[in-house]
């Protein structure tokens, strides 16, 4: 049993040090949480990451408010009274509406930052897994919330995303049906697209930040060289005073004073696009209410959607699925397929270093071709750059197990 | 420096990223159609000065199907009545001298089909003479009131197809206001007018072909250049459309743009008004996230 003084005045220090171990929890989390000091802006994405969330939570919980669910009030209820009659509910939508794209920016960005730098090995598979799953919520969350406004783009993006639960050649209607809640996308399935919108993929989404930040504790945040050091040794250095030779930084107050500087930039930027820019986060033609008479000319999903709906489209109907499949999951296995034992930045990784860009440059294209109607051209660039995405995944165990080490 | 070059790197392919799916995609996906700057260049010049005295005489043929409340000339049918008859209710032509460009009112007038570029045109031709379309024209003109309000612009060039219910706006001009039973809960004036504007928009749509689009946000729907190309010659843009050439002049087609802004942005005065100040907010706070980096950072290196 505990030591508990009985004279400490309740909720002072020493009382809640009793109860809840305060001060260990603030060493263990924020004061003695070493993070390398070689590392630049880039590390500060997983901040950035958390206050976007942070902006989307709130601006959600004030559109919840006055947000209807309905086929019939929905769109009005987001175009009109939360537009026009609640006071700076633009405001709040705007904010909304941006975040869930730069979100999308920064989930890029940060992903790449890890791949480069080699951040999902060593140890550090989890935080690669952990932070895949956190991709594909928030894309559950994006999609579900685009529904929401139920304008064209919602009702015909609903309409092809879940027939692609069909199967193609399957022919699983009775999948789709289920999905939808009818035959077509309509009360019951904008009701439930809002209840996994507003309830279930945040519960999960936030399930998996806590987990995405419990699987770096152990194997630490990893630095611009890959340089993997004694983090006890260094830790002590820092706090025998030694700041200068040592290699870490805490958490609270260094690495975190730079965290906060970064998104203080990510705001400026933010908010610009906010007030300035918004227009590219909201499609104009889901400001035309949904019409299941009337489809679009042209139907494509939001821009962070766009590559993996490139690797869908320029295939018959089966192959087709199946490699948009493959693209779903593919990223999943990278701490696998990389066969290499370096933690290092891929320009020091030889063939690695290209694979690198040119999976980049190729999701670049993708995304380009994804929006661009599949005519002429445009659809054999798509073809070759899908094809091409399965040749650099193929390559990848190849060229990463001939590499040398270092 | 290292890090400068890194930001640069992650900047430029978030550029190109936007312009690609952005820009470059918006020019692919929509033709691009040059406006005419309201000049109506197909139709000729009116080699003939209207005279507005011999124009009134003219015009007094006009409210056989039109009012002309300026003059407290009432129609002789009602919008229903109307509608009935011509599958539209004809406008009030009060504004119509302040609004329509004065070469495509002319024309208008001689041949009504042939200038609206619309398959049938429940107009007859109405002036048989280019000299007594010029001379209805200054007659309007000579009339028309000087300052016209946004709405009024909307109401006389599109509110007899088009409604906007952000404004409360119906094909039979504004919503009224009713007062239901309060024993019943039934409000029979506004079960009334729901009807006659159902009735309407039946009408409407058989003349049309297909109910025309409620304008509330059409503004963040379709471009600006679209709307602006599209109202001066829809043919341009969507051929084979029902939709008749207005002919709007430039302040005719700036007050609509100014009511269509109104009723499908209306943030957009207090977000003018806000986001400098934001954008000050958080100028300020990085310079001081800064300033405590640096200390904070300080004897690391």
């Amino acid at each position: 049993m505990a030591h508990f003084d009985e004279n400490a005045k309740p909720f002072s220090h020493k009382w809640l040090n009793e109860r809840l171990a305060i001060d260990t929890l603030q060493r263990v989390l924020s004061t003695e949480y070493w993070i390398p000091k070689n590392i630049n802006f880039l590390w500060a994405m997983g901040m950035v990451l958390a206050a976007t969330f942070g902006l989307l939570l709130i601006s959600g919980i004030f559109l919840l408010m006055y947000y209807q669910p309905n086929v019939n009030t929905a769109f009005d209820s987001v175009n009109y009274t939360i537009m026009s009659e609640v006071g700076y509910g633009w405001l709040w939508r705007h904010i909304h509406g941006v975040g869930a794209s730069v979100v999308f920016l920064i989930i890029y960005i940060h992903m790449f930052t890890g791949i480069y730098y080699g951040s999902y090995k060593r140890g550090r598979e989890l935080i690669w897994l952990s932070g895949m799953l956190l991709f594909i919520t928030f894309s559950a969350e994006a999609f579900s919330g685009y529904m929401l406004p139920w304008g064209q783009m919602s009702y015909w993006a609903g309409m092809v995303i879940t027939n692609l639960f069909s199967g193609g050649s399957l022919h699983a209607d009775g999948l789709v049906e289920w999905i939808r809640g009818d035959y077509v996308p309509g009360q019951a399935f904008l009701n439930r697209f809002f209840m996994l919108h507003v309830l279930l993929m945040p519960l999960i989404i936030i399930g998996l930040i806590v987990l995405h930040f419990g699987t770096l504790r152990i194997p630490h945040v990893n630095n611009q060289d890959g340089e993997d050091f004694d983090f006890e040794e260094a830790a002590r250095l820092y706090k025998e005073g030694k700041i200068k030779e040592s290699k870490v930084i805490p958490f609270k107050p260094v690495f975190l004073s730079k965290d906060v500087f970064v998104m203080g930039i990510y705001f400026i930027f933010f908010f610009y696009l906010v007030f300035y820019h918004f227009e590219f986060a909201m499609d104009p033609v889901n400001f035309d209410p949904a019409n299941p008479l009337k489809t679009p000319t042209h139907i494509y999903p939001e821009w962070y959607f766009l590559w993996s709906y490139e690797i869908l489209r320029p295939f018959p109907t089966d192959p087709g699925l199946v490699a948009f499949g493959f693209a779903q999951v593919i990223f999943l296995l990278l701490p696998f397929l990389d066969r290499s034992p370096n933690v290092a930045p891929a320009s020091k990784r030889g063939l690695f270093k290209y694979w690198f860009w040119a999976l980049l440059v190729d999701m670049i294209v993708l995304t380009f071709m994804g929006k661009l109607p599949p005519e002429g051209a445009w659809s054999v660039i798509g073809l070759i750059a899908a094809l091409f995405f399965f040749a650099l995944w193929i390559a990848l165990p190849i060229i990463t197990s001939k590499e040398k080490k270092l | 420096m290292k890090e400068l070059k890194i930001f640069g790197i992650v900047v430029a392919f978030t550029l190109v990223l936007y312009w690609g799916v952005e820009p470059f995609a918006h020019s692919q996906m929509h033709k691009h159609v040059e406006g005419d700057n309201l000049q109506y260049s197909d139709l000729k010049p009116l080699k003939v000065k209207g005279d507005a005295k011999a124009g009134e005489a003219k015009a007094a043929a006009c409210v056989g199907c039109h009012s002309i409340k300026v003059k407290n000339m009432p129609a002789p049918m009602d919008a229903m009545a109307s509608s009935a008859a011509y599958g539209v209710n004809p406008p009030d032509l009060s504004l119509a001298g302040a609004l329509l460009d004065e070469k495509f009112f002319a024309h208008f007038l001689m041949d009504p089909a042939g200038v609206t570029k619309s398959k049938h045109f429940a107009m007859p031709p109405s002036a048989f003479s280019e000299q007594d379309a010029a001379d209805i024209v200054a007659y309007f003109k000579s009339i028309a009131p000087k300052e016209v309000t946004a709405k009024d612009a909307f109401t006389f060039a599109c509110s007899r197809c088009h409604a906007d219910r952000y404004d409360h706006m119906t094909q039979l001009g504004e919503e009224p206001k009713t007062k239901a039973n309060i024993k019943t809960n039934v409000d029979l004036d506004k079960l009334d007018f729901e009807k006659n504007l159902g009735t309407y928009q039946n009408k409407l749509a058989d003349y049309m072909g297909k109910l025309p689009p409620d304008l509330s946000i059409i503004i963040r729907a379709r471009s600006e250049h679209f709307l602006h190309t599209f109202i001066e010659n829809p043919q341009s843009q969507l051929p084979g459309t029902a939709m008749p050439r207005v002919g709007l002049n430039k302040e005719g087609m700036e007050k609509v743009m100014a009511y269509l802004e109104k009723t499908g942005d209306p943030s957009k005065p207090l977000r003018e008004q806000t986001g400098p100040k934001v954008l000050l907010f958080f100028l300020v706070f990085t310079a001081l996230a800064f300033l405590w980096k640096k200390s904070m950072w300080k004897g690391h290196h």
